[in-house]
């Protein structure tokens, strides 16, 4: 490893330790009287032995190597690394909210009730749908819980369809939730322009098709026009519209699924409702449905009678339950605080200011790097490095470039469709000033390509560890410390 | 771009090796070069009856997961073990040493919709599907 930090075991000298363990004060019998003996250690466990200072600054020092949005920019394509204000924390962290035991009787519990069903009635707003679960944990989860509901629709009405439409550009967690929800996956290829081809659309539906899955923006930035008429063609044939929801963050207050036709649709708080992601999670991917899957709902579902909240779990035709007690609540409770913080202005100027920041960066940029799509954009979009590749540059090159200037890079390589990739989604979070660095520093790389090409291909050169062998890493991987 | 005369192909960039009625499975130059270096293959068990154009392997490499389908129905009755330990076969001599499966097949008049070397040479230089 680059600059010289040892791993915890080489740092371990015989007899050190960092705590002082008090004199045991209660009875204390051979071990093999307290344990059944296929349970005692016949050799001792290799553990680190270390003073409390040097302990204490092994993790400190690899503290400070982690990479967050509260670190520096991540213009990470997709996943909107906003900002997460720090007044979410602080509600998530009531005592009567964090002290709460998920098995408490509902009598006790009204005011945690209530935030749950005001969020419920908030993100069916946003979303345009009748009804919200606030019970799946992830993005992929919230698929899976909707197409687990479109398939107890289409089934209620002895209907067994098991082919579900996802165009080329979805995120590959689309076609794995059709897998793992034991539907059929059928690709369409888009159109020229990226968007969905309605006759390759046409061609695709017909009395088997349970769904369509679809983002929109879709994974390349652009707002699907058509999707009236898309909508149109799938429920022509008897099909439904889940809408993946991880784009959500270019529409609020303007547009929403409900009226674009969708009748599932998934919303990623740990993206657009400011609820911290990544190793940060865990996540939360409430869906929004329409009226006819109601009650397909997972149970327990939440019951306001105009004065007591309760959790019905007596639903004869739901799927059953998607997660343990009610999904991530301490999540919740952030996305909640940030929903109210915001109002619905403030989620409309989210929005704005999301697509305003994207435009703004593509358009300072796309003379220097190729963008394949010369539109306006929505809340990211997409360049590749066609115009690098005379330099014999990649886009991997360029990624790992900026983490010499301390960048998080983008997504790269995704959308597939897209040739040598990346994806940059600024977010509304950031400041002029901020965009212009980063579009300074891409510029300078496009530069550095030209003059200085070796520059990139070894790149990253100042970071703890520089470029990893991935093809090394992956086909022999070391998962285990042995002296 | 390497495409052996003497094969067929699939659109999905599997290539076959016919004889008599055992059909010997890899993936394309064209494939192996798309996908980057290999770093793991499924490898369909012996016995296994796989259905053409149904997923009978899957290759991983650096960049993607991806599955690759048998182009004719009937049953699989050798995989090629040394791919557990040495995925980079694939990389190397995808017709050669890169030989992912042999399948037993049903009927040869599976074979008649398979690709001839210039109609997959068309497919490959389109940038595949």
């Amino acid at each position: 490893m680059k600059k010289g930090k040892k791993l915890i075991f080489e740092m371990s000298r015989p007899g050190r330790t960092a705590l002082d363990l008090p004199a045991n004060d209660v009875a204390c019998g051979p071990l093999d009287k307290l344990l059944p003996s296929r349970f005692i250690r016949k050799t001792p466990a290799e553990l680190p032995e270390m003073s409390q200072p040097d302990l204490m600054r092994h993790y400190t020092g690899l503290s400070t190597r982690n990479f967050g949005v509260d670190s520096g920019f991540y213009p990470l394509g997709s996943c909107t690394m906003k900002y997460n204000p720090k007044v979410n924390e602080d509600v998530c962290r009531y005592p009567g909210l964090s002290q709460l035991h998920p098995l408490q009787d509902s009598g006790s519990v009204q005011g945690a009730l209530k935030l749950l069903y005001e969020m419920e009635q908030y993100l069916a707003e946003i979303s345009g749908m009748d009804a919200v679960t606030m019970q799946p944990v992830a993005g992929a989860h919230g698929e899976l819980t909707g197409l687990k509901l479109i398939r107890a629709y289409h089934r209620s009405r002895g209907d067994n369809r098991t082919k579900v439409i996802v165009p080329d550009s979805a995120h590959g967690t689309n076609p794995a939730t059709c897998t793992i929800c034991g539907l059929e996956m059928f690709g369409i290829k888009s159109s020229e322009d990226g968007s969905i081809n309605l006759d390759a659309l046409r061609a695709a539906v017909g009395p088997d098709t349970a769904a369509l899955m679809l983002t929109n923006p879709s994974t390349l930035g652009l707002f699907e026009t058509n999707i009236r008429e898309i909508a149109a063609i799938v429920h022509e044939a008897g099909g439904l519209l889940y809408y993946d929801g991880a784009n959500a963050n270019a529409i609020m207050g303007i547009v929403n699924p409900g009226d674009m036709g969708f009748d599932v649709a998934h919303l990623n708080l740990h993206k657009t409702f400011s609820t911290p992601h990544g190793g940060g999670g865990p996540g939360s991917g409430p869906i929004g449905v329409k009226k006819r899957l109601i009650p397909f709902l997972p149970v327990p579902v939440i019951d306001f009678d105009g004065e007591k909240y309760t959790l019905d779990e007596n639903r004869p035709s739901s799927i059953g339950k998607v997660h343990a007690f009610y999904g991530n609540f301490g999540v919740i409770v952030r996305a909640y605080a940030y929903i109210r913080a915001m109002g619905p202005d403030g989620l409309r100027r989210v929005s704005e200011d999301a697509v305003l920041n994207a435009n703004y960066c593509l358009s300072q940029l796309k003379d220097i790097y190729h963008a394949p799509f010369d539109r306006f954009c929505m809340h990211e979009f997409v360049l590749t490095s066609l115009k690098q590749k005379p330099y014999g540059i990649r886009t991997l090159d360029i990624a790992k470039r900026l983490l010499d200037y301390g960048y998080h890079p983008p997504t790269i390589y995704f959308p597939l469709i897209v040739e040598e990739a990346m994806m940059i989604e600024p977010t509304e979070t950031e400041s002029k000033e901020t965009l212009d660095e980063f579009i300074s520093v891409l510029r300078r790389i496009a530069g550095e390509a030209e003059t200085d090409a070796a520059l990139l291909k070894t790149a990253p050169n100042d970071t703890v560890v520089g470029r990893l062998d991935e093809v090394a890493a992956a086909r022999k991987p070391i998962v285990k410390w042995t002296n | 771009m390497n495409i052996p005369k003497e094969l067929k192909y699939t659109k999905e960039h599997e290539w076959a090796r016919i004889s008599g009625n055992r059909v010997t499975v890899g993936i394309t130059d064209f494939a192996q070069s798309q996908l980057g270096d290999i770093v793991y293959v499924e490898l369909p068990a012996a016995g296994t009856i796989v259905n053409k154009g149904k997923s009978f392997s899957v290759v991983e490499s650096v960049k993607a997961v991806s599955d690759i389908y048998a182009p004719v129905t009937g049953v699989v009755v050798d995989a090629n073990q040394v791919l557990s330990d040495a995925p980079e076969h694939i990389n190397k001599d995808p017709y050669g040493q890169g030989w992912i499966g042999v399948i037993e097949m049903k009927s040869e008049a599976e074979l008649e919709g398979m690709l001839d070397a210039d109609a997959y040479g068309h497919v490959a230089a389109e940038g595949g599907h």
